[in-house]
């Protein structure tokens, strides 16, 4: 009982409390969040995944006419080859690193637009505030994904690549965090710490920057994850109806493909199953992610020791 | 609920129909395609017509289809005929309208949704409440789990899955299509389960994975209105347990419950789009998967302003609801 002695021994010298490291705490705090460590550990393996297989494997054998057709999963072809002739190993690899393009191109503007939206809406009130939030708000209840669509079907198809598909996705999905970081921002405002950098006379900038963002950190992040996971979705989505760049073995384009020819009925059924499971570890991982990070931004919910 | 609510609602539901319709209308119009003249080339490709004759024709048809005319003046009268819910004529199935279209593939699709949504948000909305309720049985606190596991899974890729295990490994379930080829529809016993078989593997694929967001929004407030001084109350006045759970803790539950599936129209009949479109149900999702694939625009931009508004009058009038759930709305 060092706690009790050290109490009652008001002379004991050097009772110093060892602050833990900093990898330490948040290694325990995963220990205690298990969705978030277990998201995080599935994005690490598919990054890994990605990584070693851009490194190794031919990115041009993801490409029709470069290996076989319609071969079975064997050792020469780990993850079988489809109707038009790819590797679906290497599909798999490329197609994982455009979804990750996609999700954080897309997730980082949306979130980034979000942000400054949020900011100037909650900071400055007034009728800046109103015109964003009312059109936010119209926004919302408009489906998002089919006005995609919409944009999607109206480009030339040679026009759509995995460039213009983030900036699609990320066209309308900055409504969200915008609301949220204003929703924040707005508390935040009131709180005495800014008061008092208002009074010692510190400039809007600077409260911004330096008083209000970093508190924000936690909340922005979840957005963040928040909008990847909406832009993973997204795209998926868009490709999967046939409106993504035909020619990438984006993983929804793989699906895609696989249903036009009937994949099922002919048998080749690693053909649509492979990408769907990776699809499923993605937008698994992400949504573990994302909970765990509202659970982390949200002391109220957050679990202690 | 006075009369200025209800205007300020029903003037919210306008603005959104007006800026779906707008949005639909200038993106196609930014775009360098022309919808007619690729149908016309394709069958100018096909077809074998002069190249002066195909300019004629397609001519003629901008000049029908008042492409000729100012933007803003085309503008103003597309508004008039989204009032009159005319959404013109389908490019590939002409001269059917694009209503026809709709009218056609809506009652699947409603069909569908409402079976899929009303057993998801009941199911969820009461797995969630038993989960978070202490005093309810261990076995039945778990039944939510495999659900919330099942969560993250798009629809899309449920329907997949369930088509290449259920209808191709074990057979026990049709593969597609509304009901089996050779069969004549009919008002019959036979016909009628032939139907429901069809339609057993869709419906799974959009309830399995949207169960859980229920479960986990009606767990998390029942645990916050577990901590309320009602509910303590109304247990040291001595109440059952079975009546705290029906009239202090499931009815202030669930209006945010309802809220939420305000929220999830739009992404509940995105899904039911896409899956019907993977299972060849002949509902909306199909119709549009087919535009897409034949370059029909006028059918998607049809489809998706459609969409659009339903969701928003649904939304508007589930607001409407809200009063009949919580009297202190409705003494406001």
């Amino acid at each position: 009982m060092t706690l009790t002695s050290a109490s009652t021994n008001p002379v004991a010298p050097n009772v110093a409390i060892v602050q833990p490291s900093r990898l330490t705490l948040t290694l325990r705090y995963l220990r205690r969040n298990k969705g978030l460590a277990i998201g995080i550990a599935i994005i690490l393996a598919l990054a890994l995944f990605t990584i070693i297989g851009l490194l190794v494997i031919d990115p041009k054998k993801a490409y029709p006419l470069s290996a076989a057709l319609k071969q079975p999963p064997s050792l020469k072809y780990p993850f079988g080859t489809d109707f038009f002739g790819r590797d679906l190993l290497a599909a798999m690899v490329v197609g994982m690193w455009q979804t990750a393009f996609i999700g954080l191109l897309a997730g980082g503007i949306g979130t980034a637009v979000g942000v400054v939206l949020g900011f100037l809406a909650a900071y400055f009130g007034g009728w800046v505030d109103g015109t964003i939030r009312t059109i936010c708000q119209i926004l919302t209840p408009i489906p998002v994904l089919l006005i995609q669509v919409v944009v999607a079907g109206s480009l030339d198809k040679r026009d759509v690549t995995i460039v213009t598909m983030a900036m699609i996705v990320a066209m309308l999905a900055w409504m969200g965090p915008t609301l949220v970081i204003r929703a924040q921002v707005l508390t935040m405002k009131e709180r005495q710490f800014v008061a008092v950098a208002k009074l010692s006379g510190v400039s809007d900038l600077g409260i911004i920057f330096k008083e209000i963002l970093p508190n924000l950190l936690p909340f922005i992040a979840a957005a963040f994850v928040g909008q990847v996971f909406g832009a993973v979705f997204a795209s998926f989505y868009l490709a999967v109806l046939g409106l993504g760049p035909l020619r990438e073995p984006l993983l929804g384009n793989i699906i895609w493909a696989a249903q036009s020819q009937g994949a099922f009925f002919n048998g080749w059924w690693w053909w649509p199953l492979e990408p769907a499971f990776a699809m499923i570890l993605i937008l698994g991982a992400l949504a573990l992610v994302n909970m765990g990070l509202d659970e982390l931004a949200n002391p109220r919910v957050r679990r202690t020791e | 609920m006075n009369i200025r609510i209800v205007a300020r609602r029903l003037l919210f539901f306008v603005l959104v129909v007006w800026a779906a319709s707008t949005i639909v209308f200038f993106i196609p119009r930014l775009s360098p395609r022309n919808a007619i003249r690729e149908r016309f080339g394709e069958l100018a490709r096909t077809g074998g017509f002069s190249p002066a004759d195909v300019e004629k024709l397609i001519a003629s048809m901008q000049q029908q289809f008042g492409l000729d005319k100012p933007l803003l003046e085309q503008y103003w009268q597309y508004l008039g005929n989204i009032l009159r819910m005319d959404f013109g004529y389908s490019l590939s199935r002409y001269p059917m309208t694009v209503t026809d279209v709709i009218a056609q593939s809506l009652p699947w699709t409603i069909g569908l949704l409402l079976v899929t949504t009303v057993i998801s948000f009941v199911l969820g909305t009461i797995l969630g409440a038993v989960a978070a309720w202490p005093k309810a049985p261990g076995w039945l606190r778990s039944t939510a789990t495999p659900f919330i596991l099942l969560t993250g899974v798009p629809p899309v890729i449920m329907g997949i899955l369930l088509l290449f295990f259920i209808g191709f490994r074990l057979k026990w379930l049709p593969l597609g299509g509304a009901y089996s080829v050779g069969i004549v529809p009919t008002w019959s016993w036979s016909f009628f389960i032939d139907l429901m078989e069809h339609q057993i593997l869709p419906a799974l694929s959009l309830i399995l994975g949207s169960v859980g967001g229920w479960v986990l929004s009606m767990r998390g407030m029942g645990i916050t209105i577990q901590g309320e001084d009602y509910v303590n109350f109304a247990e040291h006045k001595g109440l059952t347990g079975r009546r705290i759970f029906r009239d202090y803790y499931l009815r202030n539950a669930l209006l945010p419950q309802v809220t939420g599936l305000a929220l999830a129209l739009g992404t509940v009949v995105t899904s039911a789009v896409v899956v019907e479109g993977l299972f060849g149900l002949p509902g909306i999702g199909t119709a549009l998967n087919l535009a897409i694939r034949a370059n029909d625009f006028p059918v998607i931009y049809g489809i998706v302003l459609f969409i659009t508004i339903a969701i928003a009058l649904l939304m508007t009038l589930l607001e409407f609801v809200y009063p009949l759930l919580d009297p202190r709305i409705r003494a406001n």
